[in-house]
This record gives structure tokens, sequence and C-alpha cells, in this order.
């Protein structure tokens, strides 16, 4: 379930290998540009990583390290212009979601993959009533009528414990608290029963309370329903608790991926070591926070050599000529450090 | 919401009393005698200058006047003219023309703005919506007469495509040239009001959703892009509306159109005061009740808007 695929990133342009691999979905060294006025913006230089039945991937990283543009791309929703696919595929069963046509693609979305957003509020239609929104998909997608499709709809609303399903079915989202609405999305969203949920952070918009209440409802309905997960966030106390696997992503590449367990007691990456030392801590009350120094790079301008050469507190000559590939540090994790040997052997 | 209505239509009251009273004010007191030309080529006679003032009340203070004309308003008589025809009689045969000019108007704003406006907005810089960009820009430099003598010289008499004038029977048919004419500017507004608001919402994270839903194009266009766009298009067209019902003077005088517009002229013309202050006062009332409808069709269009 855990093998890593090792991908070239210093490869420019190469396309996906394209060889099936029985999983459910796979992003194949993935690239993705802005052409804007001032500039062509390299957002996705060669990410790959998969999700399978039943795990919950956690896609980490700073706003702009990507991890967003991902998913956009494999939603099909990426905004173009600006946005266009350079290189690399989307691997759904098998099938390169690149490739499909427009109709194709649309009908994956929601039944093979659904995504739920950061700020319920804004993603949800204002003018419609919540359950207008749920009992669409049934009425649009499955065809049933309206009175089934509102059944169905108040059942969605149920699961994902809104109080009061089916008197709620009839308020705007406007009339929800944050946390029910992202909620109601929630339920939106896993309507068509998706076998794979793109979360882009779904908790960032919400107090830290309700926060670990929609976590452990994301949670418990993945267990149920074996989906596929990927977690998008920065926050990495979140991902602790929910993820199996942990791809790291910095200017547009994955930098680290290990298992949860591995990650936190021994990154192999010093960007996911500086993360990880960030991480306010109660024992250091008082103190100035620790916090990785510099900022990322400019999309449009990045630095030759591993892209996080600038701020990494263990440069060498070599990190500023060559650009680290993601290669294989042990049974079940990879790093794109050209250290990544002496990180993960370090007492 | 019935709280709110009630609000507004007693709002209304002061509105239509200092309109109409302004209206009246202005009219009575324009310069120059009202009976001039009234009697053919004599002078009228004394005494019908007596009977007249007398009838009118004009030897008395505005307030009066004023006072005495709302009064049989009220009670649904508008007065008559100095030629003893019942104005109520004159707005009612005018008013429906009017009408019927009005909502074919309105209808092809509302079809031709909207649908220009929502290829335009949906496809940015293409062909079409610089074509649409022109010809609107075109449509608002140029005049309504300019606009109705060109259709009506090209189409009608050229072409011979339509009739150049309306019958009385004001059949369908031949109101749509007319209509455009009279509707031209608002379309030209109504379709970039359009292609504006559809191209905001076009990026909005709803949209976003909707198509993440994996709904067909024509519904996320159709339903959830449209319901959020139409908004200030509604209000657009509804003020239009209002504007509309005031009657055409130019486009009715154009194609020979019975309507609001040219009695409201050839009153003005004939210093037929009585009959301007009555059509006038109809106008207003329109106007307010259409502006009222507007303020109530956005809450039917935006939930969050709430009438405390």
């Amino acid at each position: 379930m855990s093998d890593i695929l090792v991908s070239e990133q210093s490869a420019p342009g190469s396309g996906g290998s394209g060889r099936p691999s029985g999983r459910l979905l796979e992003v194949d060294d993935l690239r993705v540009e802005f052409r804007t006025r001032d500039g062509v913006a390299k957002v996705i230089n060669g990410v790959t990583y998969h999700v399978d039945a039943g795990e919950t991937l956690a896609v980490l990283g700073e706003s702009g390290s990507g991890k967003s543009v991902t998913a956009q791309t494999i939603m099909g929703i990426l905004d173009t212009p600006p946005g266009f696919v350079t290189g690399g595929q989307v691997r759904f069963h098998g099938k390169d979601m690149l490739r499909m046509s427009a109709e194709e693609r649309r009908r994956i979305r929601g039944e093979g993959i659904a995504m739920i957003f950061q700020d319920a509020l804004s993603a949800l239609n204002p003018v419609f009533t919540v359950g207008f929104q749920i009992a669409e998909q049934f009425r649009v997608r499955r065809g049933l009528g309206r009175a089934e499709a509102k059944k169905r709809a108040i059942e969605m609303l149920d699961q994902v414990k809104i109080p009061n399903a089916k008197g709620r079915y009839n308020n705007y989202p406007h009339q929800f608290s944050g946390g029910m609405r992202q909620r109601a999305m929630i339920a939106m969203s896993l309507a068509l029963d998706p076998e794979v949920l793109i979360a882009d952070e779904p908790t960032t918009a919400l107090d830290v309370t309700v926060q670990a209440q929609i976590m452990d409802l994301l949670a418990e309905l993945q267990r149920e329903r074996q989906m596929g997960m990927i977690l998008i966030t920065h926050d990495l106390g979140v991902v602790a608790d929910v993820a199996d696997r942990i791809a790291v992503m910095y200017a547009g590449r994955i930098v680290e991926e290990a298992d949860v367990y591995d990650l936190y007691a021994k990154p192999a990456h010093p960007y996911t070591l500086g993360l990880i030392d960030s991480i306010p801590r109660l024992d250091e009350k008082g103190q100035q926070l620790r916090t990785i120094k510099g900022l990322p790079p400019n999309l449009m301008n990045i630095p030759p050599g591993c892209p996080f050469n600038p701020r990494c507190p263990m440069a060498q000559p070599v990190c500023r000529e060559k650009v680290p590939p993601l290669l294989q540090v042990g049974p079940a994790r990879a790093s794109a450090c050209h250290f990544a040997e002496e990180l993960v052997n370090r007492v | 919401m019935g709280r709110y209505l009630l609000r507004r239509l007693l709002q209304l009251v002061p509105v239509f009393i200092g309109s109409t009273f302004l209206i009246y004010w202005l009219v009575w007191s324009v310069p120059g005698d009202p009976f001039a030309g009234k009697c053919g080529e004599r002078r009228c006679p004394d005494q019908y200058v007596a009977y007249m003032t007398e009838k009118y009340h004009l030897d008395q203070n505005v307030f009066v006047q004023y006072g005495n004309y709302m009064k049989n308003l009220l009670q649904g008589d508008f007065g008559q003219t100095f030629s003893q025809r019942d104005i109520g009689d004159i707005i009612a045969t005018a008013y429906p023309n009017t009408l019927k000019l009005a909502l074919v108007a309105l209808a092809i704003e509302a079809v031709i703005g909207l649908g220009a406006g929502i290829l335009t907005g949906l496809r940015r810089n293409g062909f079409l919506d610089n074509l649409v960009l022109v010809s609107t820009l075109f449509l608002l430099a140029l005049p309504v007469f300019v606009v109705g003598f060109v259709l009506q010289w090209l189409l009608g008499v050229q072409w011979g495509i339509v009739k150049p004038t309306v019958s009385s029977e004001m059949r369908f048919s031949e109101l749509i040239v007319p209509g455009f004419v009279l509707g031209s500017a608002s379309v030209a507004y109504i379709a970039r009001v359009a292609r504006t608001s559809i191209a905001e919402n076009r990026r909005a994270d709803y949209v976003r959703t909707a198509i993440a839903k994996g709904l067909p194009m024509r519904r996320v266009v159709g339903v959830h892009l449209l319901r959020n766009s139409l908004i200030p298009v509604v209000t657009l067209l509804g003020t239009d509306l209002g504007a509309l019902m005031g009657g055409a003077i130019v486009t009715e005088g154009i194609f020979g159109i019975n309507g609001i517009g040219r009695e409201v002229y050839r009153a003005i013309v004939t210093k037929e005061s009585a009959t301007v202050v009555g059509i006038v006062v109809v106008l207003v009332v329109v106007y307010l009740l259409m502006n009222l409808l507007v303020d109530l069709l956005y809450a039917a269009l935006d939930p969050r808007i709430r009438y405390e």
C-alpha cells in the first residue's frame, strides 16, 4: 500500500510513465504553470502521489506550495487561463483523466472523486437552500424525483450529524454556522458516494473546537465508506490524527513522503524538520517561536538546484547546482534531499 | 415581509404628494394665457374666461387648487380638458397602447440584452464579445430618433419587411420594430451589465463547486451562475419598465402609436394643463410601484436580503 513512486523531478516536461499499477488515484509527474502578464510561474514541477481505497494521504505545505493547484487539476477545475497543465498524468483507476473527454471527466466528478473546499460560505451557492444543493446531486446526477431526492438529502444531512436535518433542509447557507456549513458541504460532496474525497483545508476557516469535530467526522466517514482521502492542509496537528501517509510539498514538488510516525519521529528533509520544529511547544512557553527563515521562492524564478537551498540550514554547494530527485530512503519513505540518508540515520 | 411592505407603501404617500404637487404647481405656473387660441381667431369672451376660471379654480392659490384636484382625483375623477373631454377617458384609451409597447420593448431588452450579456460574459475577449461591445457602443451613442427613423425607412420603406407605422389594432408583429427602437439604448446597457455580472460570478467559488459536483455545464451556467448574476440585471429591467411605461414621446411619434407619450406631448403643446397633470400623476404612481416591485424582487432572487 505504501511503496513510494519515484519520480525524476529534474527532467523538464517529461510526460507520465503511463504504466498501469492498479491504484485508485495517482498523480504522476504532474506539471502545471500559470501564464500571467508578468511571466510564467511554474506552480507544479513534477508532483507524484497516489491514494488507495481506505487510506488517507495528507498533503502538507505552505500557501503557494502547489497543494491546492494539484487538487484542482485532479478535479479539472483549474482556471485556464492562467493555469495550464504542461506534463504528467492524473490516473483514476489507471485511466489518464487529462486525456478524457470533458463529458467523461464530468461524470467522474462527484461520483468518482469529490471535493470539499476551505470556505464553505463562499463555496455554497448563497441563493439556493442547503437542501436544494444536496438534493440537486440526486436529481441531476441520479435522476431521482423531487420527493425521493429530498428524502436522500435529509439522510445525508443526518449522516453528517446536523441536528434537526429535516428542519434545516430549507435553510440557506448564511443561516448556518461555520461548522454546520462545512458539514453541509461534506454531505453534498458525499451524496454520490465517491471513491476519493479531496478535502482542501476543510477546517482552516473554523474555530479550533469545531475543527476537531469536523476532522473527526471526516475521519469517521472515510473509515465507514472506505474512501481514499486526500487531505490538504498546512496544519501539522490536524495531520497527525487522521493521516496514514504524508506528502510534504515545497515550491511545486514533493520533498518528502512518509507514513505519519516516521515523518514525525525522523524527518528526512530539512524543510519537514523546520516545519515540525516550528510547532509551538508548551514546555517552551515565553520563548521566541521558532520559524523557518526566509520566504518560499518566487515561482517565476525558482533558484537553481534544490528550491529549498536559500532557506536550508544544511545547504552545501551541491544543493545550489543539482536538483535532488525524490528517492527512496527507507522501506516506505522518500525524500528529495541530497543529505536524506544523513538525516534519517542521525541519532 | 408584511410589515416591510406596509412601511414601503406608507413611504409612497409623502413621495406621491410631494411629486404630484410639484408637477401641479409647475404645470399651472407655466407663463402664458391658458385660453389663448381656444376660441378660434377671436379673444375668448369674458363670460367664457370667467366660467373656466371658476371651474378650474384659477383665481385661487395653488394649494387650494391642488387640494381640490386631489380630492377629485382620489374619487377617480381626473377632471376634464378645456374642450370638456374626460381626461380619465384619454388615459384609459392611450395607456393600454403604451403598456403593450413597453412590454414588447422590455421583452426585447431581456432576451437580446441578457442573451448577449451571458454569451459575452462567458467568453470574454472573443470575436462575439468585441462585436457586442462595438454594437452596444453604437446603440448607446445614437439618439433614439435616429435609430427609429433609420429602421423605419430601411425596414418599412426600402425593404418593405414591416409596415412603416403601427395600425390602431396594435398587433404584436407590428410592435417588434418600435419595441426594439424604444429598448435599443437599454438593450445595450443590459448587455453590458449582464456581461460584467456574469464574468465576475464566473470565477466565484460556488460556480467552481457546481462544476466540482459534476453538474452539466448547462446547469452550472443556467442555474447556479445565472441566478446570482441576474440581481443587477433585474434592477435595471425593473427601473427601465417604470421608465418605459412613462410612454415614449419619440418612438410613439415616429411609428404613429396612440400612446400616453403622444397624449402628454399634445397636451403640453396645446397648454391642456389638466391633462398633463393627470397623465404625469399616473406615471408617478406607476414608477413608484415598479420601484417597489424591484425591491421585492431582490428578496426573491437573493435570500440574504431580508426586510425587517
